[in-house]
């Protein structure tokens, strides 16, 4: 039951004067700008887009700054924020083979089209902390080097026709979008892709995590990871034809996974997908592992480990979600809380009239300090 | 980048400048409002236009392929803005852009618009398109080229066996 | 964002809005005769029809022209522009229907009707007449203290049949917006006709 209670409004007044108060800090100490935001913490902006599920560098930014740098709540912000716009419909399908190549590895191959280009990495860092960030640092300009115009094609691509890889699934019917209807089991891999692609970095990285450990197992490769920008495009309803947008930034993993085949099917090489905004390459890795995961119901595999049970990770990814459920607790329950009491005391009261002994300390504690515990 | 990937529904639009006018729009959208209002500058303002819609704020549905290259799936949402301008000559032209730039998806359709107009065309390419597409290539290469810096050029130990 | 861009903005949201708080009170009272100043449109689309299509259609919501709607290329293409709603030709399809000819509204069978569990998709029926007068229908049910009277020109001759034939659907069934001019009405599927 719920009581409303009055009260607090002054409280919550001064509580906000007071977390704004805080979030500016040390008056003397120079105000962060979006600006700075959205280049120096460029990664942690990329994160709140993609789980934000929002492509806008200068609102997620702005949603960093007044979380004061809690990645939930800021996420929490941007996914609030896009209710109050209207949608004027959905994009073509982004070419992610038509990228225009930031950083492309593969672990598969090491002589791809296109190369092996590392791009801005941490990869091949000592992370030991570097203290001449800690002042002003004066950064040259990076290098350059000629470019040619080889196509960066994908090891799905390379492999395909050899029968050695699955191919593409065709297109086929609606596009699922779970914002519009509410998620139901089993779920189809459109909206599987959709509820990972906003999840949340820690619980898919925990579950992919998982997989490799044994829970799971299928024997992943990093077939390929692209980060870049690509052409966004979109049919114009009012002009009567397609329109080009602009460029988003999008990582994407390839998984390369084994499958050992079933009486129909040789065996061959299965692929899970990733995808995220902006450079996000542990969240795309992560989600394509989980991806590869959620299919083994599909490909005829024992599906026993949390990663592989649909209902369970899609109704447990979502941090906005969670967080509210988990955080609802801290709102007065009192009423609730008083009819919790009254019950426990009567079935104690039973329990010592059954009873002969009494354990020790129960008697002297007060239903009070146990609530207080 | 070419404009590539249209949808199936512009077969409808049985104009052969398309083609010529999508890759106008595409330089508009990746450009800023004061880079656009600075070419505009240059072609003149002696165009009466009106807003056949003011500039909204809105979402599109970001798309991506299962695999890479496989049914369409929903990625997430993006900001963007639209607007359209009709001439006083009929032309309606559209800005459509990524971002909250209202100003800028104003000032896309009105280039857009005047585009349409034959008198128009080759100093708005020349004016607002080419400097754009200019400067947009070379941010472009620049990018390209810090990228192709990081290219790992594989060699391969010679080990094991003696050569003989 | 300028002040002057600011306001057309501003004015835009609360147009939408004013049309969105008519059609409420016509919903939450049926029958009863509202307001909306509605907002210029191509003919015969009326103003009332213009702001509730503005106000109610995107490209999610198919909608739905009679012939007469169907036969003035300015209202598809106004309808396209404002909102981007996708035009069918089959009116079960339809998330909105507009009937600029009342008298040869349709049979409310041929629309979407909603199932037990999706009651919302069904469709509804803009309906514009001449006005709301003439023969009297008495309706009762939510939204209705007692009794009420409602009157609407020209219409089909069986429409209390409709009417009744409509609302045993409940809760499928369509609802209907009837616009005169600037002035709206509902009937929700929930309405009653009392028998005479």
């Amino acid at each position: 039951m719920y009581v409303t209670v009055k009260g607090g409004e002054r409280a919550i007044d001064n509580a906000h004067a007071l977390l704004a108060d805080k979030r500016r800090g040390d008056r003397d100490v120079a105000e962060l700008s979006l600006a700075q935001i959205d280049n120096q913490l460029a990664l942690g902006v990329d994160r709140v887009m993609s789980e934000g599920s929002l492509y806008d560098r200068e609102l997620a930014a702005l949603a960093l700054k007044q979380a004061r740098g809690d990645m939930v709540e800021a996420i929490f912000l941007l996914r609030a924020y896009r209710t109050t716009l209207p949608r004027f419909g959905a994009s073509a399908p982004v070419e992610t083979g038509a990228m225009d190549i930031r950083r492309r590895i593969s672990a598969t191959f090491k002589d791809l089209p296109g190369g092996q280009v590392l791009g801005p990495t941490f990869d091949y860092t000592h992370r030991l902390l570097d203290h001449t960030l800690t002042e002003q640092s004066d950064v040259p300009a990076a290098a350059t080097a000629p470019t040619d115009e080889t196509a960066f094609r994908s090891v799905a691509d390379l492999l395909a026709g050899s029968g050695l890889i699955e191919g593409d699934a065709e297109p086929a019917g609606e596009v699922g979008d779970l914002t519009r209807e509410p998620l139901s089991f089993p779920a189809g891999r459109d909206l599987r892709l959709q509820n990972l692609a906003r999840g949340d970095e820690g619980f898919l990285l925990a579950l992919a995590y998982s997989t490799q450990r044994g829970f799971g197992r299928n024997h992943p490769f990093a077939g390929e990871i692209r980060y870049g920008e690509v052409e966004v495009e979109f049919f114009a309803e009012d002009a009567g034809f397609t329109v080009p947008l602009g460029t988003v930034a999008i990582t994407e993993c390839q998984m390369v996974n084994q499958f050992t085949g079933t009486a129909t099917q040789a065996p061959r090489f299965t692929r899970g997908y990733g995808i995220a905004f902006g450079q996000s390459e542990r969240k795309s890795m992560a989600m394509a592992l989980v991806d590869r995961a959620l299919r083994a119901r599909e490909l005829g595999e024992e599906a026993g480990s949390p990663a592989q049970d649909e209902e369970f990770v899609l109704s447990h990814s979502d941090n906005v979600q969670a967080t509210g459920f988990v955080e609802h607790l801290k709102l007065p329950h009192y009423v609730d809380f008083q009819a919790e009491l009254g019950l426990l005391r009567q079935l104690q009261a039973e329990f010592f009239e059954r009873g002969t002994e009494t354990p020790e300390g129960s008697s002297k504690e007060t239903p009070m300090q146990d609530a207080a515990e | 980048m070419s404009v590539t990937n249209s949808h199936n529904r512009d077969a409808n639009v049985a104009d052969a400048t398309l083609p010529q006018r999508r890759a106008a729009m595409a330089v508009l959208a990746k450009a800023t409002a004061a880079d656009i209002a600075r070419g505009l500058s240059h072609v003149g303002s002696d165009v009466a236009f009106t807003d056949a819609r003011p500039a909204e704020i809105g979402l599109v549905m970001l798309r991506g392929r299962i695999g890479g290259g496989g049914a369409p799936f929903n990625i997430g949402e993006t900001t963007v803005t639209r607007a359209a301008v009709r001439l006083a000559s009929g032309e309606t032209g559209f800005g459509y852009v990524l971002g909250r730039d209202r100003e800028k998806a104003r000032l896309a359709a009105l280039c857009d618009a005047l585009w349409q107009i034959d008198a128009k065309r080759q100093p708005v390419e020349d004016h607002i398109i080419a400097p754009l597409r200019q400067q947009q290539r070379e941010r472009r290469a620049l990018a390209r080229a810090q990228t192709a810096a990081t290219r790992v050029d594989f060699f391969t130990l010679v080990r094991g066996e003696d050569e003989r | 964002m300028s002040a002057q861009d600011h306001d057309v903005v501003q004015s835009a949201a609360f147009a939408s809005q004013s049309a969105f708080r008519a059609l409420m009170d016509a919903m939450a009272r049926p029958g009863e005769v509202n307001i909306l100043e509605g907002t210029g449109a191509p003919a015969p689309m009326a103003p009332a029809t213009a702001a509730l299509v503005r106000s109610l259609a995107d490209y999610e919501t198919p909608i739905w022209l009679d012939a007469t709607f169907a036969a003035a290329p300015a209202v598809t293409e106004w309808i396209r522009f404002h909102t981007g709603a996708p035009i069918v030709t089959a009116p079960g399809d339809a998330a909105f229907a507009l009937i600029a000819d009342p008298r040869a509204l349709p049979d409310f069978t041929a629309f979407a009707q909603g199932s037990e569990e999706y009651p919302d998709r069904s469709t509804t029926a803009i309906i514009q007449i001449e006005r709301f007068a003439g023969p009297a229908l008495v309706l009762k049910g939510p939204g209705i203290k007692t009794i009420l009277a409602f009157a609407a020109e020209p219409l089909p001759d069986d429409f209390s049949r409709r009417l009744r034939d409509n609302r045993e659907l409940f809760p499928r069934g369509i609802d209907l917006v009837f616009v005169a001019g600037r002035q709206i009405a509902a009937l929700p599927r929930s309405v009653r006709v009392v028998e005479n």
